[in-house]
């Protein structure tokens, strides 16, 4: 008895001595009982020091055990965790390499690094060979996507799709994989066309597609890590980086002024004063008033709606390559060819006292703040028996359909008749719409002011401007209006600005991720506490500051805001 | 026979055997060279007859040998929460341990709150269990009343609060601690730490005159360190009321260059519970369906639960405080120490929240067969003689006469900037603190960080790597990490928002994430593994019954239906129908698609599993991917002020902690990101530097080779 004792405790003893502390998840269990087996069967009890250690308690095992019962569900286990001491970075970085603000290029490259890079690239990336094969089944994309295996090093051509699956850029991709790369993580580069606008949608798909934005020299710092480059370049890296935190000042300073800016900050100030309502009950259950549940679902619709529409502003480069399709309906003979001609200054349309002359869509092109528009004159809707006019009618309220924003035209002379008000239930929709009361030059004061009045209590009008065609008056008011209600206003046409708009925008495109993520988790009732993991991911994604930052400041928050304390 | 066995295994297993040791090897005459080989033969030096003397392990204590020893492998200062879990992880580990403690008589004492657990807390308490700790069993064994808070708000927030009879709980813990082999009790005051050559510990002397010496002491002395309480204007040198302080172990400690700093905390008035009229308060009752700390059944044992009481503060209760704010030692100025936000006096409630009219206060009993009542709620600096009349401006203790007076408590502690991640402090090797001397507060938090401390000091004694914790892989590390990394300027309180990861480190999983290191390190004993195994066993065989098992309409997709108002698929499994919001275990065991044979721990354990899988999985990946560059480690001679590249505060502030790796590093206040980088440059710039170096060395050497080569060559052409 005493024998088999000591036995076992020789066995842990030299166990302990043997297996390093730092097991993965999932390992641990193993060892100890092949070793216990080994201990009880072989004569020399040392040949199963398997790495004998130099003594050197001042060393600390760290342990990071997972969780024995969720090894299972984890698909990949990565072996490199037993090396921590190599540089190992855990994002995946994106940029524009080829320089941008000069004359496009005929290519730019985007490039993506990191260990997530190939992930991302299959996410953004269509092969030309896989499309045609996977066209007839919709519904398997979805696992199509993870499993673009590229080979190193091997050119492939095709499209850079958005996460609606709209085509961004034909491209090609030539993937690099670890080590054999500039930084010897996996990189991957897109090879797109070379104008700004091009690259800067297949740079912000792949920032939706997970991807981060690289810091300036982030890829050289890498490289270097990682043990490329030499010394003497590592100094070179230093002045980057002390560049990197004057360049930080320099945004921060300019994200003071901007009014973008301080819809981040407010942003993530909400979030912050959701997490310290929810967190205050977690931690302090039976001390607080319960939550208001629909107060807190309404906060983060509000938000989310916040987070959305500052999108919108932020998708200027967008607008930038598209541009804007504008149309003009309204009934007959209202002025609206005469609008068109009077703001593309040309005589496009054929203006006649003829109601109904227009009969087709007629195009203009404008250019407002650079963005170009394109205008679109509708055949005026009205009942009618004449075939053409009928189809030309149907064109316009197609017309209507896939226009940006409506402008509703209506006569200053007239006043608002009936036909305008069923005309406007016909082209209803959720678009934004502007009223324009044309014929502003020989209307009556009675009728302006009905048509104010009118303007007013319409509440799907945006916008509404007296304008008109013959002196071009109000021409200029309208852009405004158009420019006000894409928000477009507020967005600064300065080179150096986009940057920092960039990063605005990708720290917008996560916090909408979370947030929809949010709303799904409160769809399917899942209890609060996984409300919080979003909140603090939005929070961090409104401001990239560390993890513990956020708990502290929703602690102090917590105390400062609530009666704590049994 | 055994001896020869064993002899040619190893000396270090030696003590194993400690009647033949003695006898065997006697060089206790070698010189000692290093304080390493001087620890060793220290421990087989001693008399090791003692356990011949032992017939069983329960009689030690009083054994006559044992007082008489002055050589120990680990000494534990204090046997609070801090110190009878240090104490007993240590002596489980086969060091001799000595513990040390003012009163025999209080030890494992509840001075404050008679209960353990609740948010976050709960967790600490799983998981010093699941490491084979004590406070849970113990909690287990004493409790009054039962309560899960947060049922409904996610499994990784729910937690379980007990209240505990705190004179029962005192016994239970000494009765451990008296049966447990290789540990020693002994009454003392310690007062200064003995101090080698090499900066290393040796142990401690006593104010009495006794020196008991240990390669590796554990220092736990809670408020007792030149502790003064309060009770208004009037303060007395004291640990606790009725308890004396520890004096001169600051001083002394401050002569081997640590920094000491004040904290401030205190404890409400004890009414008797028969002067109070319960008949027109609300009652809190426990849980129907008890829940355990610990993962051992042998320790779930029901017993009957008492009632909590709520009351609240009046306009008389305000009126009263407001006008007497001149007398408290906070607005009166005369206590500058800080107290804990979360653990606000009444009259800090009162001032700083003047909208709100009436403030909640509990009742809590401290005990079956003590009168005394706990007025949670409502601890105050004011003087005695107001405490009586303030007591009765509540309603039910009208006519109530208070036991014991309420009085604020100031002790030293030192900030934990100057421990490492194991509790070791950086100055003097074998030093380890835990507990309230590390500016925590709480039995829990103790109890965890005593638990980290003595596995550390039993296998530094031992000439063992310390074990640190990992922040993500515990509530345990993440309250070791927060203490050693961050400045910290009130007493520490453990909260579910302290975590990143709260989500991976909840109550049901606090064994399979520390079970298997607490086996490894050989604090879990053999019944106690199978118990785990065939636990985790059964969960897996469960969950994957639960992804094969199909079901085709019937009763069971009817409700289930109904319930998440979702619509259930044709030939549905059991998995993806407890995936749906409202439906739970209990829901398949209705209709019998359950599993009996499980407990009903397990069967939330498979509830939560699948029903958060995708949410768990995220979350652990993400970790995944950050715990690579995070537990990189930095090497301890790192010369920051050298690194012009980082800001002068982060030089500063990296100079100060010493972090161990480089995602405690990104942690120390005033570091930015920026400054990691420049850090990371520098790390990598010197590793290549050495490699230069070395491959200078190897080429050097195999040129000096080549020289003599043909030198000798030369020499035999001569020749």
């Amino acid at each position: 008895m005493v024998i088999l004792h000591s036995f076992r405790s020789v066995g842990v003893h030299l166990l302990r001595q043997a297996t390093p502390i730092i097991t993965r998840s999932g390992r641990n269990s193993k060892p100890i009982s092949k070793n216990l087996f080994f201990l009880f069967f072989s004569s020399s009890p040392k040949t199963f020091l398997l790495k004998p250690r130099a003594a050197s308690s001042e060393k600390n095992s760290l342990v990071f055990k997972g969780d024995e019962r969720v090894v299972g569900l984890l698909g990949k286990v990565d072996d490199a965790f037993d090396n921590v001491d190599r540089f190992q970075s855990s994002s995946t970085i994106v940029a524009i390499v080829t320089p941008i603000g000069g004359p496009p290029g005929a290519v730019g490259i985007v490039r993506l690094s990191g260990p997530k890079a190939v992930e991302v690239a299959g996410r953004v990336f269509r092969s030309a060979r896989k499309r045609r094969k996977k066209k007839s089944n919709d519904s398997d994309s979805d696992l199509d996507l993870d499993s673009w295996r590229p080979t190193s090093h091997f050119v492939e051509y095709g499209v850079v799709v958005d996460s609606n699956g709209n085509v961004v850029d034909e491209v090609l991709v030539v993937p690099m994989l670890a080590p054999r790369s500039y930084t010897r993580e996996d990189v991957v580069e897109l090879q797109c066309h070379g104008s700004e606008v091009c690259l800067r949608r297949v740079l912000r798909t792949c920032v939706e597609a997970g991807a981060r934005l690289a810091e300036p020299g982030e890829f050289t710092l890498r490289a270097f890590l990682n043990g490329r480059l030499d010394l003497s370049q590592a100094e070179n890296i230093e002045r980057l980086i002390s560049a990197k935190s004057s360049a930080a000042a320099d945004a921060a300073l300019e994200g003071i002024q901007g009014g973008f800016s301080s819809l981040v900050k407010s942003l993530r100030a909400q979030c912050i004063e959701l997490l310290t309502e929810i967190e205050a009950r977690i931690d302090f259950e039976d001390e607080m008033p319960p939550l208001d549940i629909d107060l807190v679902i309404n906060k983060i619709n509000s938000m989310s709606e916040g987070v959305e529409s500052a999108l919108d502003t932020a998708n200027y480069d967008k607008l930038l390559r598209s541009g804007l399709q504008i149309a003009i309906v309204g009934r007959p003979n209202v002025g609206k060819s005469s609008l068109l001609n009077a703001w593309s200054k040309s005589e496009r349309a054929i203006v006649t006292e003829v109601a109904g002359t227009t009969r087709d869509v007629v195009e203009a092109n404008v250019t407002v703040r650079g963005v170009p528009i394109t205008l679109l004159d509708t055949a005026g809707i009205r009942e009618t028996n004449d075939i053409v006019e009928k189809i030309g009618v149907e064109r316009s309220e197609t017309a209507a359909k896939v226009a940006d924003v409506i402008i509703m035209a209506v006569s200053a002379i007239e006043g608002w008749t009936e036909e305008d008000t069923e005309l406007l239930h016909k082209i209803q929709s959720d678009k934004p719409m502007i009223l324009v009361m044309n014929k502003i030059d020989s209307a009556t004061s009675d009728c302006c002011d009905q048509l104010k009045d009118k303007s007013k209590k319409e509440e799907v009008f945006h916008k509404s401007v007296f304008t008109s065609a013959v002196t071009g008056q109000g021409i200029e008011e309208l852009e405004d209006a158009i420019l006000e209600i894409l928000g477009l206003d507020r967005v600064p046409t300065g080179g150096h600005q986009w940057t920092v708009n960039q990063r605005q925008c990708e720290q917008l495109v996560r916090t909408k991720e979370a947030l929809v993520r949010l709303r799904e988790a409160i769809e399917d009732e899942i209890p609060i506490d996984f409300w919080t993991i979003e909140l603090r991911e939005a929070a961090l994604a409104l401001a990239q500051i560390s993890g513990q930052d956020v708990s502290e400041e929703v602690l102090s928050s917590i105390f400062a805001k609530f009666c704590i304390g049994k | 026979m055994s001896a020869t066995t064993t002899a040619s295994v190893s000396l270090r297993h030696l003590r194993s055997f400690p009647c033949v040791i003695p006898s065997l090897f006697s060089f206790s005459s070698l010189p000692l060279h290093s304080p390493r080989l001087c620890v060793f033969l220290r421990r087989n030096f001693r008399p090791r007859q003692l356990f011949l003397h032992r017939p069983h392990a329960a009689s030690f204590s009083s054994s006559p040998g044992a007082t008489s020893d002055s050589n120990y492998d680990v000494i534990v200062v204090g046997a609070g929460h801090a110190g009878c879990e240090a104490a007993l992880a240590s002596a489980r580990l086969g060091a001799s341990t000595l513990l040390l403690t003012l009163n025999l008589d209080r030890i494992a004492w509840q001075p404050c709150n008679p209960a353990v657990g609740g948010p976050a807390k709960s967790q600490l308490v799983h998981e010093v269990d699941a490491l084979g700790g004590d406070i849970g069993k113990v909690a287990d064994r004493c409790y009054l009343q039962k309560r899960i808070l947060n049922v409904s708000r996610g499994p990784a927030v729910r937690s379980l609060r007990a209240q505990t009879d705190k004179r029962e709980y005192a016994m239970e813990m000494k009765k451990i601690v008296e049966s447990t082999e290789n540990l020693y009790i002994r009454e003392a005051m310690v007062t200064d730490i003995l101090v080698g050559k090499n900066d290393n510990v040796e142990g401690v002397a006593t104010f009495f005159g006794m020196n008991f010496y240990a390669p590796s002491v554990i220092l736990t002395t809670g408020t007792f360190m030149s502790g003064k309480i309060w009770v208004g204007k009037k303060s007395m040198p004291a640990g606790r009321a009725g308890e004396s302080a520890s004096q001169g172990l600051t001083e002394n400690l401050q002569k081997l260059g640590f920094e000491t700093d004040r904290l401030k905390t205190g404890t409400p008035a004890r009414v008797d519970r028969r002067t109070i009229d319960f008949s027109t308060l609300e009652a809190q009752h426990g849980d129907e369906e008890v829940s355990w700390f610990s993962f051992d059944p042998d320790f779930h044992i029901e017993r009957e639960q008492m009632c909590c009481y709520l009351t609240r503060t009046t306009k008389l209760t305000h009126q009263l405080i407001r006008e007497n704010l001149h007398e408290t030692p906070t607005y009166g100025g005369w206590v500058e120490a800080k107290g804990p936000r979360y653990c606000p006096s009444i009259e800090d409630k009162i001032v700083r929240f003047k909208d709100k009219e009436s403030h909640q206060i509990f009742l809590e009993p401290e005990g079956r067969d003590v009168p005394e009542i706990y007025v949670q709620g409502f601890s105050t600096g004011l003087p005695e003689n107001l405490q009586l009349p303030l007591l009765r401006s509540l309603p039910g203790l009208e006519n109530c006469s208070m036991l014991r007076p309420a009085y604020a408590v100031e002790y030293d502690y030192l900030p934990a900037h100057q421990c490492s991640r194991s509790l070791m402090t950086k100055k003097i090797e074998g030093l380890f603190f835990s507990g309230q001397i590390n500016g925590t507060t709480g039995y829990e938090e103790a109890a965890a960080q005593g638990i980290i401390s003595g596995i550390n000091a039993a296998r530094h004694s031992d000439g063992k790597k310390h074990v640190v914790l990992e922040r993500e892989s515990s509530y345990i590390g993440t309250l070791i990490d927060d203490l050693v990394t961050k400045d910290l300027r009130e007493p520490y309180r453990m909260l579910t928002s302290r975590s990143e990861h709260r989500l991976l480190l909840r109550f049901d999983n606090a064994d399979s994430r520390l079970t298997p290191l607490g086996r490894e390190l050989g604090l879990i004993d053999d019944r106690r593994w199978k118990l785990y195994q065939e636990k985790q066993a059964r969960i897996s065989e469960e969950k994957t019954r639960l992804k094969t098992v199909k079901i085709s309409g019937g009763d069971l997709a009817a409700e289930v239906s109904n319930v998440s108002s979702q619509p259930v698929k044709e030939s549905a499994t059991l998995e993806s129908l407890l995936k749906k919001p409202h439906v739970h275990y209990k829901l398949l065991e209705k209709h019998g698609f359950g599993n009996e044979t499980l407990s009903r721990m397990e069967k939330d354990c498979v509830e939560i599993d699948i029903k958060y899988e995708g949410f768990i999985v995220r979350q652990q990946n993400q970790l995944q991917q950050m715990v690579h560059q995070q537990h990189r480690r930095l090497p301890d001679d790192l010369d920051y002020y050298s690194m012009t590249t980082l800001s002068h505060e982060g030089r500063e502030k990296l100079s100060k902690v010493r972090p161990q790796t480089l995602g405690q590093a990104s942690r120390v206040g005033g570091v930015s990101p920026a400054d990691i980088t420049a850090l990371l440059i520098t790390l990598e710039s010197n590793r290549r530097r050495s490699q230069d170096v070395k491959r200078g060395k190897i080429l050097e050497h195999a040129l000096a080779e080549s020289n003599q080569h043909s030198a000798e060559e030369e020499h035999m052409v001569n020749e």
